[in-house]
């Protein structure tokens, strides 16, 4: 599958396997800024690791540290390898806006119709226009 | 829609220094959130120095270094560490030594050394219908709710690059139509009596917030104002069961003398009846050890305790020895006055641990028991002290919260809804 993704916040082209959460997260409390594991016991992905993957994110909720989580995911080298939401989150995306200023190379957040979601399983890129492949299993 | 900047916003966000720097946050925010402009702000309260790993620190000093200064008055919500030396966090290094540069970045940014989630009670009280730009679920609701000052809720970074830059993204609860009521609470169903207890608030400020999420509520049927330390734990309990950045309380706060004038449209969306069925469900989802036998802890101050609070503690405990101790967090204003007459020596020496700058749930204070149980008679303690301490909890009210630390186990008067 291909699709074209509009770019919420420019970053490095990213590849990776794709990590679809099925419920929406807090990344304060939710997610290891050390090692980028879903710590959240209630979430249904709790245990998964997003470092160095394509994450797809439903929606994220509770505290607005999740930037500092963020930033610190990308400063311990644990980001996700690309983000895709479905609509903009500006307090999660503020973390990959400020890693940025700070001169640390940042993964792309891109947006992207919530229904395609489901259809992206396997290996996933995103080129530096924001092109969506998915390459299957 | 799309962003526009003034020609002085444009310049300094072309810079390589600090505020340029700030200005490239505060702007791509406002792009993100489909702002059209930015608009001046009057002050600012930041929750962005609490230590969460280390680029936290790395930006501030950043920031510093590039001769960034804030532009406004700017009150800083608690650190990682107790400054004042009151109690002792159990931070280890490097952590600490980051934390304490982290608050000391803040403190050159040219932040007041406030250190406290209830700034409101330390002086810093924007005027009603100002734009401010606040961060701290608990104290952007008091500020939105019962200042009438507007803010909407700032996350880390974006709280000091708003305040470096005096600006903020024009959008959400800045705009006076988005700050209209669609549900009405009503509380009318509800006893005189309960409704004048202290656990009245914290209670329905959680099932509040679990009602209405992020939607903006007016409450109905309160006769009588009940505090401003009342509304404060409301609002605090309402940010941490939903995302709830202003609440209305018809005759209370100051933007809804009556329904009328408050509600969006002719009819409410929907009108939430608060029975006494309710309440006591309400009340008993704050715990969640109710079968314990005895206590280890307890941990009032969320938010941080006023000086009126400090005096009902005092009256309660009456000199008596704590058979465990009673964490009380607060902020450098109420110590101050704490400290006069002796009255924080007295208070320690009954047991008690003054926790200042910080408080339990954000930094390593209580000991790891593995299976503790924490008393506490804030909605807001009971939210997060499980998942951020590991202490299981009870709520109580302050008066049971006291004899329960006497007795070192439970005990419980009584309130019926």
């Amino acid at each position: 599958m291909r699709a074209a993704a509009e770019i919420l916040v420019p970053g490095k082209a990213g590849e990776g396997e794709a990590l679809v959460l099925t419920a929406p997260i807090s990344f304060w409390g939710g997610v290891d800024p050390k090692t980028g594991r879903i710590a959240d016991v209630r979430h249904p992905q709790h245990g998964e690791v997003i470092a160095g993957r394509v994450l797809f994110l439903p929606g994220t909720i509770g505290s607005s540290s999740a930037s500092a989580v963020l930033m610190e995911l990308v400063h311990n080298g644990r980001a996700p390898a690309a983000l895709v939401l479905h609509e903009p989150d500006a307090i999660l995306l503020l973390g990959l806006i400020v890693a940025r200023e700070m001169g640390w190379e940042t993964p792309m957040a891109v947006r992207l119709g919530r229904d395609a979601f489901e259809t992206c399983g396997g290996r996933v890129r995103i080129a530096e226009d924001g092109a969506l492949t998915v390459s299957g299993e | 829609m799309s962003l526009s900047l003034s020609p002085e916003e444009r310049a300094i966000a072309a810079r390589q220094d600090g505020p340029g720097m700030a200005m490239r946050i505060v702007a791509e925010s406002a792009c993100l959130l489909g702002a059209p402009r930015l608009i001046p702000i009057a002050s600012t309260h930041i929750d962005g120095a609490l230590y969460h790993g280390d680029s936290g620190t790395l930006f501030a000093e950043k920031l510093v270094d590039g001769g960034a200064k804030v532009a406004v008055r700017s009150t800083l919500n608690v650190g990682a560490l107790d400054l004042m030396g009151c109690s002792r966090i159990r931070l280890e290094e490097p952590q600490r030594g980051m934390a304490r540069r982290m608050m000391e970045a803040y403190r050159k940014l040219g932040c007041e050394q406030s250190w406290t989630c209830a700034p409101y009670q330390a002086g810093h009280r924007p005027a009603l219908g100002s734009d401010v730009a606040w961060g701290e679920s608990n104290a952007v609701v008091f500020c939105n709710s019962v200042l009438g000052a507007r803010t909407n809720r700032y996350g880390d970074f974006l709280d000091i690059a708003c305040a470096i830059t005096g600006r903020a993204p024009d959008y959400g609860l800045h705009r006076p139509d988005n700050r209209r009521a669609r549900l009405v609470f009503d509380v009318s169903g509800l006893s005189p009596s309960f409704l004048a207890s202290e656990i009245a608030w914290p209670v329905l400020g959680s099932l509040y917030g679990h009602e209405v999420g992020n939607a903006i509520g007016v409450v109905t049927g309160v006769t009588g104002h009940p505090g401003e330390d009342a509304l404060k734990a409301f609002g605090a309990a309402a940010a941490s069961s939903g995302a709830v950045g202003l609440f209305h309380i018809v005759g209370v706060t100051p933007e809804a003398p009556d329904v009328e004038t408050i509600l969006a449209g002719p009819e409410p969306e929907a009108v939430i009846r608060v029975t006494p069925e309710i309440v006591a469900k309400a009340r008993a989802g704050l715990s969640t050890a109710a079968a314990a036998k005895t206590i280890d802890a307890v941990a009032i101050g969320s938010p941080h305790l006023s000086n009126a609070e400090f005096e009902s503690l005092e009256r309660l405990i009456a000199g008596r020895r704590l058979a465990v101790p009673i964490y009380a967090c607060t902020g450098r204003h109420a110590l101050a006055v704490l400290e006069q007459d002796g009255r924080r020596k007295r208070l320690e020496a009954s047991g008690v641990v003054v926790v200042a700058d910080t408080c339990v749930v954000v930094t390593p204070i209580m000991p790891e028991l593995g299976n503790g149980v924490l008393m506490t008679n804030s909605g807001k303690f009971a939210h997060y002290a499980p998942g951020n301490t590991g202490y299981a909890v009870l709520y109580a009210s302050l008066a049971d919260c006291v004899e329960s630390a006497v007795l070192g186990k439970p005990v419980f008067t009584d309130i019926a809804a």
